[in-house]
């Protein structure tokens, strides 16, 4: 271990920094020691990333100072951290596909050495960590992990003395998750620092000495994970005490008529970016929650878009149901007319216009409403006015002022307008995608409650989202989206969290057999 | 790198004050380059800015002028808003003067007591059939609609040339390339207003293009109609999302605009010219894109953009004619003007700032962000 281990490696003091209004990183205080590999801990929304990009020079602070080995420091940019010994892998990776795994790290290495050269490095420095790695693969052939390696070994390559992740296992299976870290530990040994972003209280158990959690942009505490619960941390967390007990109560109603449901649907891939989807079939029935879970980039906007009506007019397979009735072709206005609501994931420029104010976002889905719109085709400002004022009290969305652009609310708060906006016209179905996605913990209680509420009118609701404890608590049952197939959906009662990891890594097998 | 970020609150002081600099400033600029060119300075922008203003006639001319600015920069704002890129209003002008011009020479006197309205329809079904074009080829194949409808305005001069040549053309003409002279009922007269009486060469055009501009606001703001066309620029997903179909909104900008150019192009030739000639308009479906972006995609301040171009091109042709000044130095001041007048309500709405981090990113960026 290093011998001036009372010196921090790298310090913040009194670290701030705000984007107009909001104030991301609030007087932070924070110690990284050599060979420690320390977390940082939050919601989303929490200010982790904000933070790790002051780091590594992307966004400087208002307020505060770096020390580096207890050296004030001015880390300008990216190159200054580099040069300093900071390494960064972003969650979203900046590879060329088509170039080999040698060819992306030249890139990134200073002018002068050959491909040969590299391939050696890569060769070595890869067996050094135990990550195997084909210098000459091509970037685009390999796995999401595989990728993550890559990414890794380029930072190593340069010698860092601090590693950031940003969210490493977020698109790792728990198996690759694992042998990610198997290398960390192994560069923790050889003295390198790393601070690891996440919110998977397990990982941080398992991997991590120390965690400092952070809390609306504010540090809640730095403490010793190991020495600490899990449960402990989730509440320092989320900042209150949790409670597991508030699962969906049962289905109440008769679970023989399916309200909803997909039939064998195919769509293929629009771009190459996108996921084709295959043969999905998924039925809903009155009152019942059913969850979809699954890493981003499975599928989820393309069959979020064929549940919604959004991708009628492309090559759609199969056939889309609800009360028995086709309605494969029907657009999002006339599903919408039949008492269907969906919320997608992405709030900007999707769910909502951000340069309109919420008034004219109240119309968005309820022009087919007459009060709002006559059948002349006039608008009544004054009525959708009432109703963004009625969606704003009722689901306590804070705004600047009255009616201001959506573009001016917090994500949290425009979340719950947008949720808000179709759950005020009491739906039969709701499809709605990450429902509570940087919403505070109060808000996301109430949008549950208001979610179980709908479900004692006989309503059907189909959650797609990543996070799998809110699936867990909420739908009665779940499946997994993987690569663009459907699982076949699990009670939820029979499912557990490492169950569905197994099945979002494409093992569903596994699961369904060892649940029979 | 110098970055633009929306203001919070824009005072309505500014709003007012920054155009009057803008003015100003292009007064202090545009008297620099007259007096480096030799020219009294005071005198030029007296030309510019008084002269035309000075005698009643002169200011009916203005509106005049402005008239299928007006007609066809309301037609754009809806395209405009709809991120519809229309660069062929020219075209569309063209075309709707042939579609009115065919009925005015080719109706049968018997059905003259409806001239105005079938040119009135003709015109605009003759403007919307070109612009179809650009709409057809952009929903059913993707392609660009600037081009085309750029592309199609040349088509449209060449139709046109070929029509006051061949077909149509008057055979007592001694052999000039124009049409006949239109009937009477196909002419739209002087305006005559009470008390002044008549103003110079002003006729009742002014009035359609006037209620153009007020129903083109009631529309974008007060239906559905409208909120489709703006939701559909700004956020196409969120349309989709609504259930806006992104082919019917294409279809509806890129025809109202073409019915508009080509309504303009009807109250032109009707109004100030009388047949057809090889050419009809000064650019008119170009300045008027202009005249859209100077109004700030509001159709309701379309007239105030129109009035304020038509005055600049006035004002440049009388300095012209008094002074000897060359048209391209008339062009540069116009020039000017125009580009402070949108420079001052950008930086109204937006805060500029020199990002001196960004540029050092951006010179480190070769190996930062590989």
């Amino acid at each position: 271990m290093s011998p001036h281990r009372e010196i921090p490696l790298l310090s913040g003091r009194r670290i701030s920094k705000r984007f107009g209004t909001f104030t991301a990183n609030d007087d932070i205080n924070f110690d990284i020691h050599e060979g420690e590999i320390h977390a940082l801990l939050g919601e989303n929304g929490a200010g982790k990333s904000t933070f790790v990009k002051l780091v590594y020079g992307l966004l400087s602070p208002d307020n505060g100072q770096f020390l580096w080995h207890g050296t004030p420091v001015d880390i300008s940019s990216p190159q200054a951290a580099r040069d300093m010994g900071i390494g960064m892998v972003f969650q979203h990776f900046s590879l060329f596909d088509v170039l080999s795994v040698a060819e992306n790290i030249q890139l990134a290495l200073p002018a002068g050495l050959s491909l040969r050269e590299v391939k050696e490095r890569v060769i070595t420095v890869s067996a050094e960590y135990g990550m195997t790695l084909s210098p000459d693969a091509r970037v685009g052939d390999l796995s999401v992990g595989e990728q993550q390696r890559v990414e890794i070994l380029r930072c190593l390559l340069q010698d860092p003395s601090l590693l950031i992740l940003d969210e490493p296992t977020s698109v790792l299976t728990p198996q690759e998750a694992e042998q990610l870290f198997a290398v960390l530990r192994r560069l923790r040994d050889d003295g390198c620092a790393i601070l690891f972003i996440s919110h998977k209280l397990d990982e941080i158990k398992a991997l991590t000495s120390k965690a400092t959690i952070l809390r609306s942009g504010k540090k809640v505490v730095t403490c010793d994970s190991a020495s600490t619960s899990a449960k402990e941390l989730a509440e320092l967390m989320v900042g209150a005490a949790l409670d597991n007990s508030m699962r969906t109560p049962p289905v109440s109603h008769s679970e023989a008529d399916s309200l909803f449901c997909l039939d064998q649907v195919s769509r293929p891939a629009a771009t190459p970016f996108a996921t084709g989807l295959k043969d999905i079939s998924l039925s809903v029935t009155h009152g019942e929650i059913l969850g979809i879970a699954g890493i981003a980039g499975n599928g989820q906007t393309e069959l979020m878009e064929v549940l919604s009506g959004e991708a009628i007019g492309d090559a759609i397979v199969g056939n889309v149901m609800l009360d028995g009735v086709s309605i494969t072709e029907l657009g999002p206005d006339m599903r919408r007319q039949k008492g269907m609501r969906c919320v997608p994931e992405e709030r900007n420029g999707h769910g909502a216009i951000v340069n309109m104010s919420l008034s004219e976002n109240a119309l968005l889905t309820a022009s087919h409403e007459s009060d709002n719109v006559s059948a002349s085709g006039l608008v009544s400002w004054a009525k959708c006015r009432a109703l963004s004022r009625k969606i704003v009290g009722s689901y306590d969305v804070r705004t600047p002022h009255q009616d201001p652009v959506a573009g001016s609310l917090s994500g949290g708060n425009l979340q719950k307008f947008l949720i808000g906006r179709e759950m005020m016209s009491r739906p039969r179905l709701l499809i709605v995608a990450q429902p509570t996605w940087g919403v505070d913990i109060g808000a996301a209680q109430a949008i549950r409650a208001a979610m179980r509420h709908l479900l004692e009118d006989g309503a059907a609701i189909i959650i797609i989202s990543q996070d799998l404890e809110e699936l867990l608590v909420m739908s009665h049952r779940i499946c997994v989206l993987n690569q663009g197939q459907l699982s076949d959906p699990l009670p939820t009662r029979d499912v557990t969290a490492e169950s569905i990891g197994l099945m979002m890594g494409g093992m569903a097998n596994a699961v369904v057999e060892r649940a029979v | 790198m110098i970055r633009l970020s929306p203001r919070q609150n824009v005072s309505p002081n500014h709003l007012l004050l920054v155009p009057v600099l803008s003015v100003l400033l292009s007064i202090c600029l545009g008297g620099m380059i007259f007096a480096a060119l030799g020219y009294n300075a005071l005198e030029a922008l007296y030309q510019f800015f008084v002269a035309p203003l000075l005698r009643p006639d002169q200011i009916g001319n203005l509106f005049v002028k402005a008239c299928p600015l007006i007609i066809i920069g309301t037609g754009l704002v809806f395209c405009y808003r709809a991120n519809i890129w229309n660069i062929g209003a020219e075209g569309q002008l063209i075309f709707g003067a042939l579609g009115a011009g065919w009925i005015a020479l080719y109706l049968p006197e018997s059905w003259h007591f409806m001239m105005l309205p079938l040119m009135i329809l003709g015109g605009m079904i003759g403007g919307a059939l070109l612009a179809a074009v650009p709409a057809f080829l952009k929903t059913r194949f993707q392609t660009n609609e600037i081009l085309v409808s750029l592309m199609l305005t040349y088509v449209a001069g060449l139709v046109i040339d070929w029509l006051v040549r061949g077909p149509w053309r008057d055979p007592l003409s001694f052999g000039f390339p124009l049409t006949p002279y239109y009937p009477d009922a196909a002419l739209i007269g002087k305006l005559s207003l009470p008390v002044i009486g008549k103003l110079g060469q002003l006729h009742w055009g002014i009035l359609i293009a006037v209620g153009i501009s007020a129903l083109g606001w009631f529309i974008l703001s007060l239906t559905l109609a409208g909120f489709r066309v703006r939701v559909s620029g700004d956020a196409p997903r969120a349309a989709r999302f609504a259930g806006f179909s992104p082919t019917i909104v294409t279809f509806s900008v890129l025809l109202v605009s073409g019915a508009l150019a080509g309504l303009a192009g009807m109250v032109e030739v009707s109004a100030n010219i009388g047949q057809l000639q090889p050419h009809i308009s000064f650019g008119y479906g170009f300045t008027a894109i202009i005249v859209a972006f100077l109004a700030r995609l509001n159709p309701a301040a379309v007239i105030l953009a129109a009035l304020i171009v038509a005055l600049s091109e006035l004002g440049g042709d009388s300095a012209q004619i008094a002074m000897g000044i060359p048209k391209v130095v008339t062009g540069v001041f116009k020039g000017i003007l125009l580009f402070m007048l949108l420079a001052g309500e950008t930086i109204t709405r937006y805060e500029l700032s020199l990002d001196m981090r960004m540029i050092s990113r951006k010179m480190s960026k070769g190996d930062a962000d590989v």
